[in-house]
Formats: structure tokens, sequence, C-alpha cells
């Protein structure tokens, strides 16, 4: 098991009023990503759980790209990643920022 | 004096030869190497037919058996390089010399043969390349084809496999060739006649059907979300803006996820009429939910697809059929028709380089072609203008005078960044090239040169090579949608930032697709078993296929 996290600043806040949401499944080739409204509008974390060791520079570009795309301002993500490949986790991290955007209801 | 018939009279003594085991034009499969021997001379130019899908495997076994200090220094000049018969002629040394296109099955054999100096290689080629040297520089001297079924005179019968029969025969019997046919049986009244008796000198009744190989049938369980997303921007990014009709599709897992997003996306996106309505295709069974829906107009194919005859004979309306219900393929024609009257090929490859370079050999694999370099080629001699044509050579050449300027072909490679076993799709060097110096070939065997190809699609989005206008842009736009590969990683960002706000790349956010909609619930078949529902019962998929 590896553990990663990283801190960047958010370009603006994820729309919606939903607190949270969670999709994926924790398998192999696939990842859980539980994603919380908990930080300020301009922050964004993403705490890393996986079970393949030594991907860190990988899992860096992943998720500066996804900030940068998608604009995930006052959300954490937390990954619990089964060894899913990069394409897949940038999938997953889209639509967890997708689900949340939705109102709550 | 010189003899102007010398091929006629040698045609005859051959014929003397092979009649003395014969009974009228018939050979008992026990006399085969023996007939063989009488009929075939050292050194003759031999087709013997491996096709894309069937196979003259008795015919095949019966060659690999005759003796070498009879029969030796063959040259075998056929599309398919698939039985392991095909290459036992080469370690015993009845054959020395190859020309061929594709040898999926046995691509690692080859390899090692090539090393071992047991094959002199002639070329690899595409289909049509191969077919149209028949006519000119590789004609053979002896054709050992296969068909379902012929009649005592020598017509046969092909059935929905005709593929390269036709082609074979034309050029071997009018060029004073002998043709030898495998037929599962001889019978007194043929279904129909595709390949007239008087072309046809020998048949060998096997009383076995010929071997053909399932090579298109995809399973849409083994279909990734990846996939999905990755088809839903070949749809929404480039079969929607450019008005796609006229195609051929690949036989990898991601074109038929496009196939089985039609109904589905297509649909929501109200493109049916508009886009894929007219198809040089093999009988895909992932096509059969867009047939069932209404997207498809008319479809020919190179050969047929095995569990799909039924299906076909009920569906004469898009196939092309003969007089007795069951499909007519060929695919000299039909290799024609991807090339001259198709706007797009899209496919898949394994491995692209930083200006678009692709190719499916590896140093241990050489899997040869088949007709992807034909399909997924620009036609210089194509004069007919479409749409989508006019659309990419004016995105080519923005400035050319409109009466003057070229269309182009879409040209489209698709793909994961991360393929089979995480290899990834992008490379700074390909193995084409690094074989071609091993083996001191004078030509990489590339799958699509660059300057063919038009688009490259992936997960991460659309790299349009049209619009680029060097050799930088070109590198960036491909960094650009090769995701976390080493390439990707390479990227400039500011430079592919700006090549996104010029639209020459552009990513699923751009093109407003939800990312929650790349999920297998989009597929219009999910399973083998959702493809014969969707059929009707009418596909009867082979039982590798069925789980259940």
């Amino acid at each position: 098991m590896e553990t990663l996290s990283y801190r960047h600043k958010a370009q603006e806040r994820a729309a919606g009023s939903k607190s949270l949401a969670i999709i994926g499944v924790v398998a192999s080739g696939n990842l859980e990503v539980l994603v919380e409204r908990l930080l300020p509008d301009t922050e964004c974390q993403v705490d890393i759980n996986t079970a393949a060791e030594g991907f860190g520079a990988v899992w860096e570009a992943v998720v500066a790209d996804f900030v940068e795309r998608r604009s995930p301002g006052g959300l954490k993500l937390s990954i619990n990643d089964g060894g899913a490949r990069p394409d897949t986790v940038a999938l997953r991290l889209a639509q967890a920022v997708r689900l949340i955007e939705e109102e709550d209801r | 004096m010189k003899s102007w018939n010398a091929q006629k009279t040698t045609l005859a003594e051959r014929l003397a030869d092979g009649r003395r085991y014969a009974s009228g034009k018939t050979i008992e499969v026990v006399d085969l190497p023996n007939f063989l021997e009488a009929v075939i001379r050292p050194a003759d130019r031999v087709c013997l037919e491996g096709d894309n899908q069937k196979q003259a495997d008795v015919l095949a076994a019966a060659l690999a058996d005759v003796d070498p200090a009879k029969i030796h220094d063959l040259h075998m000049v056929q599309s398919g390089v698939v039985l392991p018969e095909h290459l036992d002629v080469f370690e015993k040394g009845i054959a020395r010399r190859l020309d061929y296109s594709y040898s999926g099955p046995q691509a690692a054999r080859v390899a090692r043969l090539l090393f071992g100096g047991k094959i002199e290689l002639g070329a690899v080629h595409t289909y049509l390349e191969l077919f149209a040297r028949y006519f000119v520089d590789l004609t053979p001297n002896v054709a050992l084809i296969a068909a379902v079924c012929a009649d005592r005179d020598g017509n046969l019968y092909t059935g929905p496999n005709t593929e390269d029969t036709p082609t074979v025969v034309e050029a071997t019997t009018f060029k004073s060739g002998i043709v030898v046919a495998q037929v599962a049986e001889i019978v007194d009244r043929l279904p129909r006649v595709d390949i007239p008796g008087d072309q046809v000198h020998f048949v060998v009744e096997a009383k076995k059907p010929f071997y053909v190989e399932p090579l298109f049938t995809r399973d849409p369980a083994a279909i990734t979300e990846a996939q999905v997303l990755t088809a839903m921007l070949a749809i929404k990014g480039l079969y929607a803006p450019y008005g796609i009709r006229r195609l051929n599709h690949g036989i990898g897992f991601s074109t038929a996820a496009i196939e089985l997003l039609l109904p589905t996306y297509g649909e929501k996106l109200g493109l049916k009429g508009s886009v894929c309505t007219h198809w040089a295709l093999n009988p895909h069974p992932a096509l059969i939910p867009a047939i069932e829906s209404g997207w498809v107009e008319q479809i020919h194919s190179f050969g047929s697809e095995v569990g799909m005859d039924d299906y076909i004979r009920a569906r004469s309306d898009i196939y092309f059929t003969g007089p007795d219900g069951s499909l007519r393929s060929n695919r000299a024609f039909c290799q024609v028709a991807g090339l001259y009257a198709c706007d797009m090929f899209i496919g898949s490859t394994l491995q692209i380089d930083l200006q678009g370079n692709s190719s499916t050999v590896t140093t241990s694999r050489i899997a040869g072609f088949g007709g992807a370099p034909n399909m997924g080629s620009d036609a210089r001699g194509r004069r007919h203008p479409s749409a989508p044509w006019l659309q990419a050579g004016k995105e080519a050449d923005p400035d050319g005078p409109p009466p003057l300027r070229r269309g182009r072909k879409l040209v489209v490679q698709i793909g994961e960044t991360f393929g089979d076993k995480n290899v990834p799709l992008f490379v700074e060097k390909l193995d084409a090239l690094t074989l071609a110096e091993k083996l001191n070939l004078e030509l990489a065997p590339l799958m699509i040169y660059a300057d063919d190809v038009t688009h490259i699609v992936t997960e991460e989005g659309i790299a349009n090579l049209l619009l680029c206008r060097d050799k930088d842009e070109r590198e960036q736009a491909i960094r650009g949608v090769a995701g976390y590969t080493d390439v990707g990683r390479g990227r400039d960002g500011k430079m592919v930032r700006r090549l996104r706000e010029r639209g020459v790349i552009c990513r699923p956010e751009d093109l407003g697709i939800d990312p929650l909609d790349a999920d297998r619930s989009l597929l219009a078949a999910r399973s083998i078993k959702d493809l014969v529902r969707w059929s009707g019962g009418l596909y009867a998929p082979p039982s590798k296929f069925r789980n259940w």
C-alpha cells in the first residue's frame, strides 16, 4: 500500500449543493472515489490509497490535470485504488465532480 | 523457332500428369501428395488459398506432405499465412520464397523463420496490392483453393466466404496455370455458381468443411468504460460534424463500441440517417443492433463471419446475396470499395509514433497488414466529391483554390492510451523501425503512414492532424491526446493549450460529453446473448462465444 496526498489551488468552486458523492468500486484495475465538500472554495485536495506502489509521478500528473480541467474548488476527494490505469482514474475523478455538481434534494 | 504458346503446352503436360490420379476432375484425398507432385514443378509460384478467414486446409496439409526432393524452392504467393502447414512447407524446404499480406496467428513463427533464414521474404503487402501483383509479376502457376461444394464439371459454390477465390482463379487460370479446388462435397446441383467449372481443373472432395476463423466477433462484455468514452468522442466529434455516411470500421473493441452506441448515444444526438448508412464491412455481429434500429442502408463485405449466415439471409436488403439467399463476399471488390467509395476509415493499432506513423508489428511478431493500409490511405485517384471529403480537404489546405483542391479521406486511428497489459499506444520509436534495421529491410512495415492519418482519438480527446501546420504542432497534438504515457507526459503544456483553443485538440468536455455517460449501460448490447436477442435468434454465435 502507498498513501499519497495532493493539495491544489482551484480556479472555481465546484457547482451544485450536494455535500458528498461516491463512485466506482475497489476492484482490480478499478477504484472508488469519495468526494466531499469540506474545503474553502479555492482549495482542492486529493488523498490516495493505492495498491500499486511507485506511481507517484503519474498520480501527480493525473491530479494536476484534473484540477486544471474540472475546477473542483472546495472538494476533498479520497481515492481507494485497486491498481487502476491512469485513464480510468481520470474518468472516475471527472465523474465524481459531475455527481457532486447535481443539486441536493 | 520461338514458341509463343509454351505455357499452354506445359499446362497440357501437367494436366495429363495430374489426370493419372483423377476420375474426371475428381481427386481422392489419399492421392493428393502424389497428385501435387505430378502437377507442381520446382520453383513454381503457388497460391495456397489462405484468406483472411477461409483456409484450404486439406490442400495445405497435402502440400506440406510432398517429397522435398521432388518439389522444392516454391514461391508462395498468398494473402494469409494462417495455418501451421503454411509455414511447415518452408521448414521442410518445399518452399523458399514468400509474398503475403497477413499472418495473424502465425506472426511469431513467421518472425522466427525470417530470422532463421528459412523464409526468403519478397514483401508484405496489403490485400489489394498482392492481388494486383497476381496480374503483373506474381501470377501463380498453381492455385490451391477452397469452396463449399462442386459439381462433376468443376463448377464451384463458395458459400458466404467467397473472399479471395475469384481473384486467385482469374489470375491463375487465364494465364495457363492450374486450379485445384478443395470442397466439402461433390453434389449434382449447386446452390449457385461462384466459379465457372471451365476455370477449375481438378476438385478434391475433402468430406469436411474448410476451416474458417471467426475474426470479427467482439464480445460486448469485454468493452471498457474508456472505450465507451472514446466511442462517444468519435461519434460526436467526427461522425456528426463531418457527416460520415460511407465508411469502413476496423475489427477492434473501440470500433465495436461505436457500432453498439449508434442506437443509443447516436439516436440521442439525432444522427440516424445522416451517418453510418453505407458500409464496406464484414458482417460484424456488433452492428446488428444498429441494423435492427434502421441505421444501415447497405453493407458490402470482404468475407463473411461465423454464425451470421441466417441473419444475413433474412436481411437481403442490407447485404449482397446470391439467388440462393446466402452472402456473396469478395475481398478484392470490397477493398476497392473501401479505398474509393468510403469517406472514412477508423481502426485500432498497436503503436503510434510522434508524427502519427502507426504499426502493428513488434520485433517478435510480424502480423502483416491485411487490408488496413489500403482502407487507411487517401486514394489519390479519387475524383468524386462528397461533403466529408471536401471538408477534410479544406481543413488541410484552407487557402487553396476550392475547384483545384483535392479532398481528403478521413483516416482515423482510435485506441486507449494504454492497451492490452498496460502497454502504451504511443511510442518515440516504432518497433517496426527496429525490425527493419535488424532484417535489413528497405521499408519499415508501417500499417498507416503519418501523412495519411487525419485524426487520432483516445479517451483523452481527438487530435485533428489536418489542422496542424508544422511538424511541432503535429507532435504536440499527438502528445496532447497521449494521456499519461511517457509520450503524453512529455507534452508542452502551453502549446497543447493553444492547440486546444484552435480546436486541433478536442477534449470530452469541449464536446459537452458528460463523463457520467461513459458507462457500459450505454451499449445497445452488453453481451453476445444480447446480440442474439437483437437478431431475433437469427445470429448463431460460435460456441467459444457462448457462456450460457
